[in-house]
């Protein structure tokens, strides 16, 4: 391909899965890595680069909208950060260490959970609770806009939720994704904060987590700028506009689809890892 | 200054300033573009080469020669920094706010991320 085709073809798969993934909640990370590897033939390694840099972009270029809502918590997110940085510098160490075939297989398999969180839907809406005394003394409990009305909520299993927050910190580093999906587990199942919260929190952190491995990709050669130029641009075009139709449209069906193109990709990453093809 | 207001001017600011990367990317992908890349591009085995473009020094240096590559790279580096900048901004708020304890929580953050970048210094 001339770099003229590469540029063009990628930046149009990177608008695809920054759509799809900014309607679907799934994030276009999920979708972007295995397209370049599995489609192109890019190496792994650009591909988490460039993928880590367009959720950078794409979490950044919405918190305006999610702040106007009135449902992220900052504080929550702030704390939570100093776990999701350090796995994340981990992360990026071990991404530098591990070999292209092991990377594949890995991604593979957390593609295979964002694909069945999907297919379960987000229930979440339990009742708020209180804060435990730990969350109290952290002052993690706050409150949300619900039909008008202000809704109190408060937090608990934190040094649980924590730890899994550093497991998501590790996955986003390793893969180059916002491992967002973990994170809204470690909050609204573990942690007991209101999903709405939850997944407006999650997008806080994605991009300072993300940060956390940035300059270790760098300094390694993982973003290459031939590459990140037509993701970053593609990802974050796609994410935009899916924000503004996300309204309008029934997300239901095209989760229900989504949720299976992502295990097809699951299996061939794999399957493409296992046979050493990635 | 209250939690919310501050969120909303945070919010602002990273809109902004993932415009101003996304232009400089878009415009370092535009010279990159039409100068003649008539040769075949593989991404296949990862080499990574061109040093200069992997650390903070060398891509300002490519980028002020008006390099391409270095241009993106120069975008790349500021979408990079919104992130940073919100969590920066959030310690001087918290402090405004006189709140310590979440002060000191962003302070922690924030020297992570410092840590983190360095190695690309």
């Amino acid at each position: 391909m001339t770099a003229w085709e590469f540029s063009a073809v990628v930046w149009g798969l990177s608008f695809l899965a920054g759509f799809l993934g900014a309607l679907t909640g799934l994030g276009g990370g999920v979708v972007v890595v295995p397209a370049l590897t599995l489609a192109l033939g890019v190496n792994i390694k650009y591909a988490i680069g460039a993928s880590l840099v367009s959720v950078i972009a794409t979490s950044s270029g919405a918190a305006a909208a999610y702040v106007r809502e009135g449902f992220s918590n900052i504080r929550i997110g702030m704390f939570l950060e100093i776990a999701t940085t350090l796995g994340a510098i981990l992360g990026a160490f071990l991404a530098t260490r591990v070999g292209t075939h092991a990377l594949a297989i890995v991604f593979g398999l957390v593609l295979i959970q964002a694909a069945v969180q999907s297919f379960r839907g987000n229930k979440g809406g339990d009742h708020p609770v209180d804060s435990d005394a730990l969350a109290t003394r952290l002052r993690l409990g706050s409150s949300y806009p619900v039909d008008g009305n202000t809704q109190e909520y408060g937090v608990r299993n934190v040094p649980a939720g924590f730890g899994l927050m550093f497991g998501a910190g590790t996955l986003s580093g390793l893969l180059g994704i916002g491992s967002g999906a973990v994170k809204v587990i470690a909050m609204d199942r573990i942690m007991r904060i209101p999903f709405k919260v939850s997944t407006t929190t999650s997008n806080f952190m994605i991009g300072v987590t993300a940060a956390a491995s940035a300059g270790i990709y760098l300094s390694r050669g993982f973003i290459d700028p031939r590459v990140a130029m037509p993701v970053m641009l593609g990802v974050l075009g796609g994410a935009l506009l899916g924000a503004k139709v996300l309204v309008h449209a029934r997300v239901q069906t095209l989760r229900a689809v989504f949720a299976f193109v992502v295990l097809a990709l699951a299996i061939e990453m794999i399957v493409s890892g296992i046979t050493g093809k990635v | 200054m209250n939690d919310r207001r501050l969120e909303i001017i945070i919010g602002r600011l990273l809109q902004i300033g993932v415009l101003i990367a996304a232009a400089t990317v878009f415009a370092g992908g535009v010279l990159y573009l039409t100068q003649g890349q008539r040769g075949r591009v593989d991404f296949r085995n990862f080499t990574p080469d061109s040093s200069d473009l992997h650390s903070f020094a060398g891509i300002v240096h490519s980028a002020v020669h008006f390099q391409s590559l270095g241009l993106i790279q120069l975008g790349l580096l500021l979408l990079i920094a919104t992130p940073v900048a919100r969590v920066a901004m959030a310690v001087v708020g918290f402090a405004l706010e006189r709140d310590r304890l979440y002060t000191v929580v962003s302070l922690i953050v924030l020297l992570v991320l410092a840590a983190s970048l360095i190695h690309a210094g």
